[in-house]
């Protein structure tokens, strides 16, 4: 059973697979190539990255068809690591960071997502356009009309030969058109050669030489805590997206465990952190690709296409590069969310701009998500601790019934005894619980304390319609502050 | 000879319109009519992003069709409702095909022929590849 789902994995849709395989490879070229950019190391080191990630996660992902390799949401996070300490610190955080996402993986904490709250993570896609937009537009600065000519045909190209034609990748039509302008034209404009350098030879295996000290790892370790978490949150999304559009389940404990590996591998070989790409997986499911094998073609065909024709790579113009960052972040973000921005419940859209915010702000995507999640948790706070309470005077048993509304925590409770009239001149007081549920001992305490300031007056008191877990509760905390006078 | 009616629904005005078109199809002919709601993937991409979870897309697209369900169901025709994944055309053109439709109903966006140029039709490639008779609702 085991191995047939696995040949189905790999070998259930071969031709759609290669072929879409090939179609990305195609695709991941200049995107490896320009998030290196926004790291500020060589092209090869996004390049390597993409074709280690995508290869070894064709083998241990836990969701087939999904594409994984160097990202924009990854490289965003490196680039002070990068300024101040360099390749070899960032090769060493790119294994750690696998190390803490096979962590994740092995206990499980996929279902940590959930607690990520659905306006943190549109905040988080929005923002990360956002960052991928402005990274570009130092490219701009000292350069001509040339320049912005160039980058509008680009998109031109991108935008409309999917028009006449889906056979290609228009993005990569858009980039060899305009790098034959700029080449036959004898055009003067900045291009990835002057970026950094390429070098044509496969990736080898290297231990990062940094001194192996406590200080090193507390310099490398919050850069790796923070893309493993941003890592696994895009992956997941990601994950989820391919699940929907291809109608399938995927094991989304094994693909946390199956990113580490994979950017263990990176680091080892010379390669950045990576994660899964929303877009990249998106062109791989439409041009047929469904499977393990697609994956493992996109990243060996990388490989193969910068061995044999990396001398052309350093020609490509900036402006062609800049033109399909500007493509992805246009993909990227999130439009619908700004079309029903107003319509959201209040908190969420605060929710929303305060993450996208945080992030451009700080240029931290791990930040924006953490500002986000403690705000919606303080918006969560406070609009379950609103209690309600009504009251009711039965005349002939000289008896007040107080009805409670809500959750009785912490949070609650503070201003909850204020609702109660002490000096009321009744015999007996019911508190009737049946919509109130009672959550930890602050919720005891005040109910003690109430029952305490009546008993003070010689009032009663009863309650009503406690359900099991509250009653529970009670039972086992309750009395304990009272008898201490 | 129309017994079996594809209507290619998604909630918009114009499919609103097929709608109605459908059914009399349907009620002349004895027909049962299938509404499919094709959903694409940068919609998944914003369904996926905006709810919580698997049930509360599902929730949500069924929420998106239901003008098109409730006007069926009041028609008293035989129906029944789909959700496809893939881009619209194709996912269309494929389903009628290997599924022996007698008739696509399908409606027009209406856009003019620079939009025609920048979106593409939906409904024009229907009509050019799937092997049934088609029914583009203006």
């Amino acid at each position: 059973m085991r191995a047939e789902q696995l040949k189905q994995e790999w070998f259930g849709n071969v031709k759609g697979d290669v072929l879409a395989g090939i179609v990305v490879a195609l695709a991941l070229i200049p995107e490896a190539i320009a998030f290196s950019i926004i790291a500020g190391v060589d092209p090869m080191v996004g390049l390597y990255a993409s074709f280690c990630i995508a290869v070894v996660i064709a083998f241990v992902g836990g969701r087939p068809g999904m594409i994984s390799a160097a990202t924009g949401a990854m490289a965003l996070l490196m680039v002070n690591l990068v300024a101040d300490h360099g390749l070899e610190y960032l090769l060493a955080a790119t294994i750690l960071t696998g190390v803490i996402q096979i962590i994740f993986g092995i206990f499980k904490l996929a279902s940590v997502m959930k607690f990520v709250p659905r306006s943190v993570m549109v905040g988080f896609v929005n923002a990360l356009a956002i960052l991928i937009f402005t990274a570009q537009l130092p490219h701009f600065v000292g350069e001509g009309w040339v320049m912005y000519v160039l980058v509008g045909l680009t998109l031109a190209i991108i935008y409309l030969l999917p028009r006449i034609t889906k056979a290609v990748p228009s993005a990569l039509v858009a980039i060899i058109v305009v790098s034959v302008i700029v080449v036959f034209g004898n055009i003067q404009v900045g291009t990835v050669g002057d970026m950094g350098s390429l070098t044509q030879q496969l990736p080898v295996f290297l231990i990062p030489s940094i001194p192996f000290t406590l200080e090193t790892l507390m310099i490398i370790f919050p850069y790796s805590l923070a893309l493993a978490i941003v890592g696994l949150l895009e992956s997941l999304l990601t994950a989820n997206i391919i699940d929907d559009m291809t109608d399938t389940e995927s094991n989304k404990n094994r693909e946390s465990r199956g990113q580490g590996i994979a950017n263990v591998v990176a680091g080892f070989f010379g390669g950045m952190a990576g994660c899964a790409m929303i877009g990249q997986s998106g062109i791989n499911v439409k041009s047929g690709g469904r499977g393990r094998l697609s994956t493992f073609v996109a990243g060996v065909f990388l490989m193969f296409l910068i061995v044999v024709l990396g001398g052309l790579v350093v020609q490509i113009p900036m402006a062609a590069l800049v033109g399909v960052m500007i493509m992805v972040s246009i993909g990227t973000f999130d439009w619908s969310s700004v079309r029903t921005l107003h319509k959201l419940p209040r908190t969420d859209a605060i929710v929303m701009v305060v993450t996208v915010g945080v992030v451009v702000y700080t240029n931290d995507l791990s930040k924006g998500v953490l500002a986000g999640v403690l705000l919606s948790a303080i918006f969560f706070a406070a609009k379950i601790s609103k209690v309600k309470v009504t009251e009711e005077l039965v005349m002939r048993e000289q008896k007040r019934i107080y009805r409670v509304e809500g959750q009785l925590f912490f949070a609650s409770v503070s201003d909850f005894p204020g609702k109660f009239n002490f000096t009321d001149s009744v015999k007996e007081v019911e508190i009737d619980l049946t919509y109130a549920h009672l959550w930890d001992d602050s919720a005891i305490g005040a109910l003690d304390k109430i029952e305490m300031k009546f008993a003070q007056n010689n009032i009663e008191v009863h309650y009503t319609g406690l359900n099991t877990a509250s009653r529970q509760l009670k039972n086992r905390i309750g009395g304990l502050t009272k008898a201490e006078h | 000879m129309f017994r079996k009616i594809l209507l290619a629904a998604d909630g918009s005005e114009h499919s609103i319109r097929s709608t109605n078109y459908a059914i009399e199809l349907a009620e002349k002919f004895n027909g049962i009519v299938e509404a499919v709601y094709v959903v694409d993937g940068s919609t998944a991409k914003s369904d996926v992003l905006h709810a919580a979870t698997k049930f509360e897309i599902e929730l949500k697209r069924k929420e998106k069709i239901k003008v098109v369900k409730d006007l069926l169901e009041a028609s008293g025709v035989e129906y029944k409702t789909n959700i496809l994944h893939g881009e619209a055309g194709p996912t269309i053109v494929d389903y009628v095909n290997e599924n022996d439709f007698d008739c696509v109903v399908i409606g027009s966006r209406g856009l003019n022929n620079l939009q025609t140029f920048i979106l593409g039709s939906v409904s024009h490639k229907v009509a050019k590849r799937v092997d049934c008779p088609v029914l583009i609702v203006k």
